[in-house]
């Protein structure tokens, strides 16, 4: 249980980091956290006590851990990727337009 | 190699230690897709090791170095005909068997390269798929070039 | 029926438009449009050949059974999906033939839009739920970048803005399927349904009802997740806006919010409460809101976060009549608050201008512009023949029949509020003096077309009133959501042994 909670702090101080940080590369990383902790919860659910890896090997028989969140994990590494790019690239746009990364002084948008 | 950007990049030791070791990385990014369908790994692993060959290469020898020797339109092109190849997968499986994307080869023995049905084949077009778009999406980053405008 | 081909056709359109049109555009429009008018056209057809009563086609991708494999479920409710994302998105796209001649790289805008269309319509049919976060994420990716595809400074924050946000209530959402996935062991939706509904009392729920009304509510942009919304619709190209605001909000938000809660968790007390106080929040906070904006797309946006509210309302509401308004004003939300955004994009287009206080008497210089936002204004105020007046009354009167008289009176007056800011757009932008100093631009073929159909239809879909009709058409959506069980009930057989 204690692991499950930890995840879920993790979860807590990335969203921390996202809510309070100023700097536009600081909130990409808090983002980055917060889809790491849900990785970690992830292949935390598909934990076994006593199991191995689920890879198939000639004539050995053992039990598995559930292989499912694991390939979910995958496909949410891969959605992070692109999503951490694009954040990114708008990263470097918005240096060029405003010359600042703090986000207190990006505010044209008003009202 | 006569090279005309010699001073660009990093030093002399990372670029004769990366002329010996980006084929192994490519290597094995190879080795990763291609035994996908039996071991851990498969198109996407393999395809962004692939890439980390070609960010590996970006990163020693500076980006014109490579963009010269890269044709990047030609990556664009392999890009967007991969995804094309995978959707056409699924509509070969769409018009043979029942489904989309379902299964339409044999299945092979177990442990052996040629089995697993359609699985290489995917694996093989997501690797381009990965391999072409992470290392585009890195070269864009690396190599924009910001204007200070001066507004703010 | 080929369920798959609402994802792949778009897919595919978008990959070959990013082969074949980088350098040739008018392929890049050519293949949009075939790929949106094919789409379009079949959506229609698996809308009406769908039966009436117990109607749900069902496949599964890759033939295996279900607990293996993603299933494609049609039910009415995703066909009627299907319909409003693709009427939306056909309209649109002809419209952006002529919108988009000053933009650079008209290929990226089409694949990005064939991309997003892609995602929407993945949502609208997918029966799991991992499924529905990865359609999700493909849809809002495409978006953020089409907010920021002006690159101007205002753009690219308010792109940042949505993305950061979006990512952050995305990453919630996954975490919720994670901890369903965890005491289910399934990520197919009806089975998750049966699982739940076999031991409602579980304390763990609440936790995923939290994760889910804060993931999908920021998606449809009620009252506190409502911040991006204001900023990122108006940045969008106006096409954009009008999928944005016509479809986006609702297929990833009021669509999943509806699918979820009401068809999977079988509507719990709790959230229904929680959607309903949100709703009315939203109605009143969106609608005062937009009486101060100046910015005749910001304007829009705060508006579509007040009539997003009453689709909601309807829906939180939990009785017939209550699902019916919510229904039906979803799909007129989706036709007016479109062409209200296509207007306001043709007057941008034709006088560069989006604040109001600059613009004036319009209404000689582009009569079809002013006449269709005349339309558009009178169906989003509900004035009678219109249709936003039949949604908003049914909705209003399903306030009062379920007694919750307070809402139902604050519903009525913020209708009020939404005819006084659309008659200021009216009175400012199309009416008065003109205080142009630009030179003007003569409105395009293509966006004239769209905005009359546009206009068209907000007249005609009323006639989905007409009880005979309604019997056919709006009757099995309105099952669909209220008999809460009957998607898991029609699933089951389906369903092979684990």
């Amino acid at each position: 249980m204690i692991l499950y909670l930890m995840c879920f702090f993790l979860f807590l101080v990335g969203l921390y980091g996202a809510i309070t940080k100023r700097d536009l590369i600081k909130i990409i990383l808090a983002i980055g956290i917060m889809g790491y902790s849900v990785n970690l919860f992830l292949i935390l659910i598909a934990y076994r006590s006593g199991a191995l890896a689920p890879i198939l090997e000639k004539g050995l028989e053992f039990s598995m851990v559930d292989p499912l969140p694991q390939a979910l994990v995958l496909t949410s590494i891969v959605i992070e990727l692109g999503i951490t790019a694009l954040l990114a690239a708008l990263a470097i746009r918005i240096y060029e337009k405003y010359d600042t990364l703090d986000i207190t002084k990006i505010r044209r948008l008003k009202g | 190699m006569q090279n005309k950007y010699a001073d660009e990049g990093m030093s002399l030791i990372v670029k004769t230690i990366t002329r010996f070791t980006v084929w192994l990385i490519f290597l094995y990014g190879l080795y990763i897709f291609i035994h996908g369908h039996l071991s851990p790994g498969g198109g996407f692993a393999g395809g962004v090791i692939i890439a980390l060959s070609y960010v590996h290469l970006t990163l020693a020898y500076g980006k014109n170095f490579v963009s010269e020797r890269i044709n990047r339109s030609a990556m664009h092109n392999l890009e967007a005909l991969s995804a094309i190849f995978y959707i056409l997968i699924g509509l070969i499986g769409l018009y043979i068997a029942e489904n989309f994307l379902q299964n339409f080869l044999g299945k092979g023995t177990l442990y052996h390269i040629i089995s697993a049905g359609y699985i290489p084949i995917l694996n093989l077009v997501i690797c381009v798929k990965v391999g072409m778009g992470l290392y585009l999406v890195f070269y864009y980053l690396a190599s924009y070039q910001v204007k200070k405008t001066g507004v703010n | 029926m080929i369920l798959s081909q609402f994802i792949f056709v778009p897919l595919f359109a978008a990959f070959l438009i990013a082969l074949v049109a980088r350098k040739r555009e008018n392929i890049a429009t050519a293949i949009a449009l075939i790929a949106t008018g094919w789409i379009f056209i079949f959506s229609l057809i698996a809308f009406f050949k769908l039966p009436a009563e117990a109607g749900m086609i069902m496949k599964t991708t890759s033939g295996w059974k279900i607990p293996f494999t993603i299933a494609l479920v049609l039910d009415h409710l995703s066909a009627f999906m299907l319909i409003v994302i693709n009427l939306v998105a056909f309209f649109s796209a002809f419209y952006a033939i002529q919108y988009i001649k000053h933009f650079t790289g008209k290929w990226n805008f089409f694949a990005l839009f064939m991309l997003m269309l892609a995602g929407m319509n993945g949502v609208a049919l997918t029966g799991d739920f991992f499924n529905l976060y990865v359609f999700m994420e493909i849809s809002l990716i495409s978006a953020y970048a089409l907010v920021a595809f002006g690159t101007e400074s205002e753009e690219l924050e308010a792109s940042f803005k949505y993305a950061t946000m979006g990512a952050i209530t995305s990453t919630m959402i996954l975490f919720g399927i994670g901890i369903l996935y965890s005491f289910t062991s399934t990520l197919n939706m009806a089975q998750v349904g049966q699982t739940i509904q076999a031991n409602p009392s579980n304390k763990l729920l609440f936790l995923v009802y939290g994760l889910f009304i804060a993931g999908f509510g920021l998606k449809t942009a009620l009252v506190p997740f409502h911040a991006w919304l204001p900023d990122a619709h108006p940045s969008a190209p106006a096409p954009i806006s009008a999928m944005l605001s016509g479809v986006l909000i609702k297929t990833l938000g009021v669509y999943a919010l509806i699918r979820i809660f009401f068809n999977i968790f079988g509507a719990p007390p709790v959230v229904l409460t929680i959607l309903l106080l949100l709703a009315t929040l939203s109605i009143v906070i969106g609608g005062f809101l937009s009486l101060v904006q100046w910015d005749f797309k910001r304007l829009l946006g705060f508006s579509s976060i007040s009539q997003i509210g009453y689709v909601i309302l309807g829906f939180a509401l939990g009785t017939k009549l209550g699902i019916l308004g919510g229904v039906l004003h979803l799909l007129y939300h989706s036709i007016f608050k479109s062409l209200l955004f296509l207007d306001s994009g043709a007057v941008e287009y034709a006088t560069g201008e989006r604040d109001i206080r600059k613009l004036g008497g319009l209404a000689k210089k582009m009569p079809v512009t002013s006449f269709t936002n005349m339309i558009g204004t009178l169906s989003i105020a509900g004035i009678p023949p219109f249709n936003g007046f039949f949604s908003k009354l049914i909705i209003i009167i399903a306030c009062f029949a379920a007694g919750h008289f307070v809402i139902g009176f604050i519903a009525a007056l913020a209708s009020i509020v939404t005819l006084a800011y659309f008659l200021k757009v009216q009175k400012h932008a199309f009416y008065g003096e003109s205080k142009l100093k630009n030179n003007f631009e003569k409105v395009p073929f293509t966006l004239k077309t769209s905005m009359i159909i546009l206009a068209v239809l907000c007249l005609v879909s009323s006639l989905l009133l007409i009880p005979s009709v309604r019997q056919t058409t709006v009757q099995p959506i309105v099952d669909a959501v209220w008999n809460a069980t009957q998607y898991i009930d029609k699933i089951v057989p389906f369903l092979g042994s684990v």
